[in-house]
């Protein structure tokens, strides 16, 4: 089980002083936070991607690879990387970088998540932006598996003699997570590939995940990869904890009302109890977390959403620190029960392993004719 | 059994648009025969309605009067006129259904209002919605003024008459054009368009997906 935190990068003023940080303390927060989660014994850090304030989180591959440089285990991940307005040659070449330079601490979570003004600014078409997420991730999945690549398709200029560099590490692709709420048609993407499925969970009922998580395991066994229950799940989670369940709620109830997420809506109590955010002690926390087995079925990956809302970074490490402290019981209870069939959540050394053993990844030496092969043909070109 | 669904937005209680929709559902009723009514008051969902604006998800009450609405071969709506239109809570209802929840279901429309003056509002407000929302409105809107309630002479006797033509073309509709399945999905000639709880249950599958991208 691999259990971590993810966050959207949200710029909020901290509603009871009503101090925003600046762009460089959050960017910097950011790295503090994953630091964090790294010494708490946390498994994994995911950063979200957006390009419009209030959030810092653009680049999330620049990142992610500072974080790498600055953790020794901790697994980097993206909640999400937009698959509909990223170019899929530019998901290539980055995320494989990244793979590189972590020695393959990194895989993503693809979604299509952005407002419709966004798409615009990338050139796209928010109402085709599912068939975005089809054809991009065709397309990202041929490039980190095929070392040539001769592609067309409706959305981008078609590709002749490609090669995506870096080859992925040992020949063996960052795994994908397809992300979604409530698209099926991600979970049926998910399924076909024999990709994980990664449902955000936090600001809909369980109900609906429950659905949602059902389809993509009906059909990962419809496509072949194995029985419903050896499909890869990742869900979202949401809390604020502290020792004492009333003081949890006293203290997070400001933020939680002016929460640009939920705020000014739904009462904190309804909220709780219609969604699985958890604001009380850390055994409330323990209980509902592993109470999601019962409508997701085990699963590999559990990521928190810790540090939104204007939380400042102080009391954003503090509940860090108080999820390490029940880290070892969470791990316990999702073990407990879980048959041995159902596989671990996957890592870089496994899935090489699975492959036979790491392969070359040296690129092959292809080029186009205008800029050469190598620098002598350039110049013989232009001579 | 023909499933039908009462929607109304009166704010008071007792309020003269639910005094309304009664009485349109007991005439379809009659002319329905076989008929089961369910009545969704707005008013009790007001709270829900806006959380659901700003979460994205309906609670457990408005989730029930969604669903509701989703199997109903036919609907009954009542709105009392607010500014010369429907009121905001009738209309954030309908904002919030799913895409093509509405699809070829035949609804009349209804609206009260202080005054005759605003009885345009039914061809004005209501039926241009529900064309939107693809749903197949019965000829004769019904709308009932204070006077309409009030007087004991002819009005009285002509609101009784547009209250039975109305649930009479409504019942009529519903025999003809209602082709939901047992299962809630809308289907037949009337729906093309795929919900959510559909793609749920029996997913397009991704061949298909990848297919409709190429074929653009």
């Amino acid at each position: 089980m691999q259990i971590g935190i993810f966050t959207v990068g949200d710029v909020t003023p901290d509603p009871t002083t009503g101090r925003a940080p600046s762009e460089h303390e959050r960017i910097k927060a950011t790295v503090a936070i994953a630091e964090k989660a790294e010494e708490v014994g946390l498994d994994v850090f995911a950063t979200g991607e957006h390009h419009n304030p209030p959030f810092i989180s653009s680049n999330p591959t620049a990142t992610l690879a500072y974080v790498g440089a600055r953790t020794e285990r901790l697994l980097l991940s993206t909640a999400t990387t937009l698959i509909t307005t990223t170019d899929p040659v530019l998901i290539a070449e980055d995320y494989a970088k990244v793979q590189h330079l972590t020695d393959g601490r990194v895989d993503l979570t693809l979604g299509r998540g952005n407002t419709g003004p966004v798409y615009p600014w990338f050139g796209k078409d928010i109402r085709r932006g599912l068939e975005l997420a089809v054809e991009n991730y065709a397309l990202l999945h041929r490039l980190w598996r095929e070392d040539v690549v001769d592609w067309q398709g409706r959305f981008r200029t078609p590709l002749q003699g490609y090669t995506a560099t870096p080859r992925p590490l040992d020949g063996v692709p960052p795994f994908v997570w397809h992300g979604s709420i409530r698209s099926p048609e991600i979970a049926e993407q998910a399924a076909y590939y024999g990709d994980g499925f990664f449902h955000n969970h936090i600001f809909w009922p369980p109900s609906h995940t429950q659905q949602m998580v059902e389809l993509y395991r009906r059909r990962w066994e419809h496509y072949g990869h194995g029985p419903a229950d050896t499909a890869i799940v990742g869900l979202g989670g949401q809390f604020f904890v502290r020792k004492n369940s009333q003081d949890a709620v006293r203290e997070f109830r400001p933020y939680f009302d002016e929460a640009p997420v939920y705020g000014h809506g739904p009462s904190l109590e309804d909220f709780t109890a219609q969604t699985p955010l958890v604001v009380g002690s850390p055994q409330q926390l323990l209980e509902r977390t592993l109470a999601s087995i019962e409508y997701a079925g085990h699963y590999q990956r559990q990521l928190f959403l810790v540090d939104h809302a204007g939380l400042p970074l102080k009391t954003v490490l503090e509940q860090l620190d108080l999820l390490g402290e029940i880290l070892p019981e969470m791990r316990r209870g999702f073990a407990e029960g879980r048959p041995a069939h159902v596989p671990d959540a996957p890592t870089h050394a496994a899935r090489v392993a699975a492959a036979g053993g790491p392969a070359a990844t040296t690129a092959p030496l292809v080029a186009d004719t205008a800029t050469g092969r190598r620098a002598e043909d350039a110049v013989g070109v232009s001579a | 059994m023909t499933r039908l669904v009462v929607v109304s937005a009166g704010l008071s209680v007792p309020s003269s648009t639910r005094l309304l929709a009664d009485r349109l559902a007991a005439a379809t009723v009659e002319a329905l025969e076989d008929a089961e009514v369910t009545h969704v008051e707005l008013r009790a969902l007001a709270h829900q309605l806006t959380d659901r604006l700003l979460t994205g998800f309906a609670g457990p009450e408005l989730e029930e009067a969604i669903e509701d609405v989703r199997r109903a071969d036919g609907l009954v709506v009542v709105t009392p006129v607010f500014s010369a239109s429907y009121s905001g809570l009738f209309k954030t209802f309908f904002d919030v259904l799913e895409p093509g929840t509405l699809d070829g279901v035949p609804v009349l429309v209804a609206a009260t209002a202080g005054t005759a003056r605003h009885s345009l509002v039914l061809d004005h407000a209501l039926r241009p919605l529900f064309s939107y929302l693809r749903a197949v409105v019965v000829p004769t809107g019904v709308f009932a003024a204070t006077d309409d309630f009030g007087d004991t002479g002819g009005a009285a006797g002509a609101l009784d008459g547009r209250i039975h033509r109305a649930a009479g073309e409504l019942a009529a509709l519903v025999g003809k054009v209602s082709s939901r399945d047992a299962a809630g999905a809308p289907g037949g000639a009337a729906s093309t368009r795929r919900s959510v709880s559909d793609e749920l249950a029996e997913p397009t599958p991704f061949e298909e997906l990848l297919r409709r991208v190429s074929e653009g």
